[in-house]
């Protein structure tokens, strides 16, 4: 590996999903450690970094846009990364998350925090980000260059897809590889 | 039967007179994708997804209900066709409820596999999010609407085939539900024999076993061949 070429700045991104994808992605195993000497890591639930950074190559981002802040970090996420990955189906398709779509959010809030005996009850309300009438797609929201599809991605999925854009290739993954669900 | 000449793909290709294109073209071994179509069932022309290019003909033209003709020049795959199939699935995934992730059928399914297959990675038009219901009454299956892309392979096989039938639709267009016995719940149906046919050549998650979880469902359409060539030619076999 040469020194002196500069590394990838690699970011993730966790939007209104389960983290599963994330938990894909830790996945890969081996890969990781090639990795790590390939990118750096710059942003994401994997480090510690508040602020999304200036002049990222390439960002997967997991889950839909759901409310108001996803939607904040999506449009910075766009603005500052060449590349952006629609990184698993919550983020491709709206997937899981946006099953409450048929519900109106006024219902739903009342159903989840007002009347559930839960631990967590109203008082939260104030606290949350206000929910989008619909849980978007991504790619609804902003650009998107190349999804990544599966609930979750596997490790092979997102390996080569990783993998492509690192070396600078052209995404090719075959049909078993780029189902939903 | 006579026999006619048609171009497919720049090939010259014989074909029986009265043959459908789609026939004449699977003849050929050419793969065209289907959903709506099955061997055995009548031809529909619903899913569009069959839709080939016919020289001297400025709309495309679904294989399935279109015979073929002497001296036809067909094109079954090109960039605008391929095109066009993709918008066809992006606007079935809009109109209903999929979330493969959570569906019986996930990993078994004709619709999920075809949009794999065909390329589409993603639905560029908005999801219509619509508030549909399920019907668990009957005591063996049940119909999910959010899955249901209206092939109406269910409704052909009870009728055609089963000779109950048992399904129809009501509603127009977007409004459009398969329904049961006049639209009463499945269960409370006098038509319905339990036979399950529609269940098995239902090509999505839309019609299930009862107790079936996530990618649980697994069907087997090609029961259908197996039972019309024992009904029309009297070929018995496993
Ligand atoms: S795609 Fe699946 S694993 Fe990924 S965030 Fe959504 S629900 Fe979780
Ligand atoms: S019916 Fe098929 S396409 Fe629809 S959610 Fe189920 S697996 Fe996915
Ligand atoms: S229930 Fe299944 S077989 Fe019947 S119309 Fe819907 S998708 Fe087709
Ligand atoms: S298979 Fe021809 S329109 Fe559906």
């Amino acid at each position: 590996m040469t020194t002196d070429k500069r590394k990838i700045r690699l970011a993730t991104a966790w939007l209104g999903g389960c983290s599963g994808c994330h938990m894909s992605f830790l996945d890969l195993d081996e890969l990781l450690i090639e990795l790590a000497g390939r990118v750096d890591l710059v942003y994401g639930p994997l480090v510690d970094a508040k602020q999304f950074p200036e002049e990222v190559d390439l960002t997967l981002v997991e889950g839909a846009v759901t409310n108001v802040d996803n939607l904040q970090l999506a449009r910075i996420i766009r603005s500052n990364s060449r590349v952006v990955v629609g990184f698993g189906d919550c983020a491709v398709t709206g997937n899981v998350t946006s099953m409450r779509n048929r519900i109106p959010v006024r219902d739903l809030l009342t159903a989840v925090y007002r009347q559930a005996r839960a631990p967590i009850g109203e008082e939260a309300l104030k606290d949350l980000p206000a929910l989008l009438q619909q849980a978007l797609p991504l790619h609804q929201a902003i650009a998107v260059d190349v999804c990544l599809p599966g609930c979750p991605p596997s490790p092979e999925r997102i390996a080569a897809v990783v993998t492509a854009l690192l070396d600078g290739e052209p995404v090719a993954l075959d049909a078993a590889m780029r189902t939903f669900g | 039967m006579p026999v006619i000449t048609l171009t497919i793909n720049d090939e010259l290709v014989s074909a029986r007179s009265g043959q459908s294109l789609l026939e004449a073209i699977r003849d050929h071994g050419i793969d065209l994708p289907t959903l709506c179509h099955l061997d055995g069932l009548s031809a529909r022309g619903g899913c569009r997804l069959c839709l080939v290019e016919v020289a001297g003909s400025p709309r495309l033209l679904p294989a399935c209900t279109t015979e073929a003709v002497e001296g036809m020049v067909v094109t079954t795959h090109n960039e605008r066709i391929d095109r066009y199939r993709r918008m066809i699935l992006e606007l079935t995934f809009a109109e209903r409820n999929h979330t493969c992730a959570v569906c019986v059928s996930n990993g078994h399914c004709e619709l999920q596999a075809l949009a794999a297959e065909l390329g589409m990675d993603r639905v560029r038009y908005d999801y219509l999010n619509p508030d549909l219901g399920l019907d668990t009454s009957h005591r063996l299956f049940g119909v999910d609407h959010n899955r249901c892309l209206l092939c109406l392979r269910c409704v052909r096989v009870c009728d055609e085939v089963e000779g109950a039938h048992t399904w129809d639709v009501a509603g127009r267009g977007i409004a459009s539900r398969v329904i049961t016995d006049l639209n009463r719940p499945w269960g409370q149906s006098e038509s319905c024999t339990e036979c399950g046919k529609c269940v098995e050549v239902c090509p999505t998650g839309a019609l299930f076993d009862k107790g079936a979880s996530v990618g649980e469902m697994e069907k087997e359409s090609r029961f259908l061949r197996r039972i019309l060539d024992g009904r029309e030619k009297r070929q018995w076999r496993r």
